[in-house]
């Protein structure tokens, strides 16, 4: 309230002040920010930092004498130890099949596979109906309607929808006229996930693709018609370079959320890890499942960190490609309109 | 300098009371005589089995009423909210219905009272097996509320007589083959059925899954060995149907109900689906007879739910009332009724319920053979160790001697 009129003040007497001054707007501009930083560090900082200092706690201990559990005290580095070298009190490597513990690596392996594989379809199936999603074709709205139902659905259902399917008297086996064990094999029970995956997620990915492409002036591709290139030419010369940066941010929405997977498998195979679905997450949740709240924030500090670096590397990535395209005189107003 | 200050004194305020919040009153300081109105939670697929009973309950007791919180359907759901609330120190929950195999994790965490002293129970009726699923190092933690065993459900049309043994199960495979059926059809897909189907294998072969200290594991003897080869051999042999390693109760309950099996081990419900549901084909043609082991009647693994006392609620004697009065005769007749087994004895020779069950006697033979699944706290990490493991074997994954070697190191681990 009193600012406005000390900012008329210091615009007239600029000269005699101009350190008190932007002492002031500094704080007016702290004061202001305060309430959202304040915020952020409950929800946010406090979370995070509470999550980092269980990791270093030890879990409950049963004291053998009484038959009740006590506090485990400060662990150091015992947790991560524990996740990191499969280490369950007899050395590296020592944590026997059918405990949570062996299971990291192989949790690791399964999501980046999902991220990958995963990714990459929704991104070719994504491109593909993006652009008939942009076509000026007879009935477009209710393509472009039909196309986002799957998105539009809950999860949980989707997962539910699919276990069906899937079931060993499903119609996915009736269909195909054989008995595959979708839901216990290794590789079909992944099959069977990254199937209900593509088939949710890919709209999503088409959605931000078609944003990107919209963006694209219609004039650019008539002057390219105009010099004879060919239908290929546009596509690889005019359509990739110019919606790359909606695609990246598309990618990095997806490749971040494909490394959390966790309603899908868990609904579809289960969620006490195990299987041969078993992702980081699911490997989280079934820890504290086991009552092991300080080791599961170790692992789920370890998620965090393997998310962050993976988002890091991509950020670098994009940000590159950015700087790369400006040089190069694409028009930066696109870029910001996408990213 | 004051608004920075003002900010500090703030955050250190949020702090203080996000610290703060979950302090309460320790399980020492209770009072078991305190009387008042108490909350019983329970799964919501059970809990309206219960409603009459809290109805005569109430009526009779006006000052100390008790109100049912459901609980969500799941095992696991409903296990983390009873758990969340007790690690915040709640008592909101007077009474808890655990699911049996939770009894040994509550108890030693302090969070249920022991029902000694003031809240002691009388026990001498009760079938013996369900009490034992109760007691946590020889002190009785809980009130068997119902119980729940695995029966052999087998086609009549096709085999006259139950089988006695395993081996005679095993020799009346080739009748099933010529009409085309599963032999015996089990669950074991890895989740918790496994569990129970391995651990009943385990004790009906005379092995045990813990020693007697409910710690230590011991499924590395040779009747531990002998009984899972059983089982993986009859399943190599297809005499287990293939297709069980997907199935948990309800896909049995289909191909049952469906004719497509000609044994199948299943929790007693499935006698009521078979007789009424309208999509079973099997009708009057069948009949069940407990589980089989080498030499007889096997050791089916028990279900059910134990009624717990909270450690923070405010009115335990009202609580040990209530769940003395669950054990009544009339409140057990009435749960026989609707097909939750009860865990007093005499109900099961009732003349009149057995004319209207006539699975209940079968079911008390298969309850008095039936031992619990280990009592112990850490049993979500030994029942996966057993459920991995156990899966890895059967499926043929790995061999029988490997697996069980591994099952040990693994509720060795587990438990520690």
């Amino acid at each position: 309230m009193t600012q406005a009129p000390s900012e008329t003040e210091a615009v007239v007497l600029t000269t005699g002040t101009p350190d008190r001054r932007r002492r002031d707007d500094g704080r007016w501009a702290w004061a202001l920010i305060a309430p959202t930083l304040l915020i952020l560090a409950i929800v946010i900082g406090y979370p995070i930092v509470q999550a980092v200092r269980l990791a270093f706690q030890a879990d409950e201990q049963l004291d053998p004498a009484t038959g009740f559990f006590e506090e485990g005290g400060f662990a150091g580095g015992s947790n991560f130890v524990h996740w990191l070298m499969q280490d369950c009190g007899g050395g590296a490597g020592s944590c026997p099949p059918g405990t949570l513990g062996s299971e990291f690596w192989s949790a690791i392996g399964v999501t980046f596979f999902f991220t990958i594989v995963t990714v990459t379809l929704e991104v070719a199936l994504g491109f593909w109906f993006a652009t008939i999603m942009g076509k000026n074709l007879w009935g477009r709205s209710v393509i472009r309607a039909s196309v986002l139902v799957p998105w539009a659905i809950p999860t949980a259902v989707t997962a539910k929808l699919w276990y069906f399917m899937f079931a060993d008297n499903g119609i996915v086996n009736s269909v195909l006229g054989q008995q595959i064990p979708w839901m216990t094999g290794v590789w079909e029970s992944r099959f069977a996930v990254i199937v209900a995956d593509v088939w949710k997620t890919t709209p999503f990915v088409a959605l931000l693709i078609l944003a990107g492409l919209q963006m694209i002036p219609k004039d650019v591709y008539e002057a390219a018609r105009m010099d004879g290139a060919s239908r290929w030419q546009q596509f690889t010369r005019i359509t990739l370079p110019l919606v790359r940066p909606a695609l990246m941010v598309a990618i990095l929405f997806r490749v971040l959320d494909a490394l959390r997977m966790y309603d899908l498998p868990a609904i579809m195979q289960g969620a006490s890890g195990g299987s041969p679905t078993t992702t980081m997450s699911i490997l989280v949740t079934a820890d504290m499942r086991q009552g092991n709240f300080n080791s599961a924030s170790a692992l789920s500090t370890l998620v965090f960190l393997v998310i962050f670096l993976v988002a890091f590397v991509m950020v670098k990535f994009l940000g590159a490609n950015a700087v790369d395209q400006t040089r190069a005189g694409a028009r930066p107003a696109t870029k910001e309109k996408t990213s | 300098m004051m608004r920075s200050t003002k900010r500090i004194a703030v955050l250190a305020l949020v702090a203080a009371v996000a610290l703060t919040g979950c302090a309460g009153r320790s399980a020492s300081d209770v009072d078991t005589t305190a009387r008042g109105p108490i909350t019983m939670a329970m799964g919501s697929n059970d809990a309206g089995k219960l409603a009459p009973v809290i109805e005569a309950w109430n009526a009779a007791h006006p000052d100390e009423t008790v109100t049912m919180f459901e609980l969500p359907k799941d095992a696991d759901p409903a296990r983390d909210t009873l758990v969340q609330s007790l690690q915040a120190r709640s008592g909101d929950y007077d009474v808890m219905a655990l699911d049996v195999v939770w009894t040994g994790e509550f108890a030693a965490h302090r969070w249920i009272l022991p029902l000694e002293g003031d809240l002691a129970i009388d026990t001498s009726g009760l079938l013996p097996a369900t009490v034992d699923s109760a007691t946590y190092r020889e002190t009785l933690y809980a009130a068997p509320m119902n119980t729940n065993a695995q029966l052999l459900f087998y086609r009549t049309d096709l085999v006259p007589t139950a089988p006695a043994t395993w081996q005679d199960l095993l020799a009346s495979c080739p009748t099933a083959r010529a009409a085309d059926v599963d032999c015996l059809d089990l669950q074991l897909k890895s989740y918790e059925g496994i569990t129970v189907q391995a651990t009943q294998a385990i004790n009906s072969w005379g092995g045990s899954a813990v020693g007697p200290d409910g710690l230590t594991p011991t499924v590395t003897t040779p009747q531990a060995t002998a009984a899972i080869q059983a089982v993986t051999d009859a399943y190599a042999d297809g005499d287990i149907a293939g297709r069980s390693s997907g199935f948990t109760e309800e896909e049995t309950n289909l191909a049952f109900l469906a004719g497509e099996t000609m044994y199948a081990y299943n929790w007693p419900y499935m006698f009521d689906t078979a007789k009424t549901e309208p999509t079973s084909t099997v009708g009057d043609d069948f009949a069940v007879a407990p589980i089989v082991g080498p030499d007889g009647v096997g050791a089916s693994t028990l279900g059910g739910y134990n009624n717990a006392i909270n450690a923070y609620s405010e009115y335990p004697a009202t609580a040990r009332d209530f769940v003395a009065f669950v054990q009544n005769e009339d409140n057990q007749r009435a749960f026989a009724d609707q097909s939750f087994p009860p865990v007093l004895a005499s109900v099961y020779d009732d003349p009149e319920l057995v004319a209207q069950y006539p699975y209940l006697p079968v079911l008390k033979d298969a309850l008095e053979h039936a031992q619990p699944r280990p009592v112990t706290p850490f049993y979500s990490g030994v029942s996966k160790a057993i459920q991995d493991n156990a899966y890895a074997a059967i499926t043929g994954a790995r061999p029988v001697d490997q697996a069980l070697a591994d099952m040990q190191a693994a509720m060795t681990a587990a438990a520690s």
